[in-house]
């Protein structure tokens, strides 16, 4: 069983790593990301929404739900620490 | 465990930082449209300044100041300060976390009340992140040291 499941992760690895050969090189201008996404944040980020950091502006309004559910999963990570350890205490 | 220190040195010097600690807190929270930070990173430092609290007075100092009944309020404070700008906005006509509709509400255009829609939820993750992480730094504190029996 721990033969297959070396095999079934080596495997894995060996697809992901195959994948990862096609993404555009690092810092690539001709990206889609690059063409596309980046100038369009930087020119239009502050007429829309009139914040200055654009990081924030990403973060915060373009990617609400985003972070919205990262603030989610914090908390639902709390939570568990404090029911699971919460009872185990000395006092 | 972490035991309180007796050291006479560092119980004053950590009187006087977590003020500061606390302050620089704020500001990053406060300037996270302009400067790099947020609500992320100003939780953090703010709940650096009680863990220096617990490693210098003790964990029972800390519990006065800031204790479980208030941790656990503030955990589902910042996430309620988030859902619920969304829905506010939602409420006001506009889509859900769409903060332009906050000016149906407030006297701002709405380009500007984005910028104000994003403080408040960077508020409410500050407030969230600040009590998580301390809570789970208390929490695995104070665990029992045998827990095999």
């Amino acid at each position: 069983m721990k033969i297959l499941s070396l095999i079934v992760a080596v495997m894995t690895g060996a697809m992901l790593i195959y994948a990862a050969e096609d993404f555009p090189a690092w810092g690539d201008l001709n990206a889609p990301a690059s063409k596309h996404l980046s100038p369009r944040f930087i020119s239009k980020t502050y007429e829309e929404t009139s914040i200055p950091n654009m990081v924030t502006a990403v973060l915060a309004d373009y990617r609400g739900y985003d972070t919205l559910f990262e603030t989610t999963v914090i908390f639902s990570a709390g939570i568990t620490v404090v029911f699971l350890l919460r009872g185990n205490r000395d006092d | 465990m972490i035991e309180k220190s007796e050291n006479i040195i560092l119980k004053n010097i950590s009187n006087y930082l977590v003020g500061f600690i606390q302050l620089f807190g704020l500001y990053v929270i406060a300037h996270g449209h302009g400067s790099p930070g947020g609500g992320f990173q100003g939780g953090c430092i703010l709940a650096a300044s009680y863990i220096l609290l617990v490693t210098t007075h003790g964990i029972d100092a800390t519990r006065l100041r800031f204790g479980e009944f208030k941790k656990t309020v503030m955990n589902s404070l910042g996430v309620f300060i988030y859902a619920f700008t969304g829905l506010l906005c939602l409420l006001l006509g506009a889509n859900y976390l769409d903060y332009a509709g906050l000016s149906n509400l407030f006297p701002v255009d709405p380009i500007k009340a984005r910028y104000f829609g994003t403080f408040a939820i960077e508020v409410g993750v500050g407030i969230t992140v600040m009590s998580i992480m301390l809570t789970i730094f208390i929490e695995l504190l104070i665990v029992k040291k045998d827990t095999t029996k």
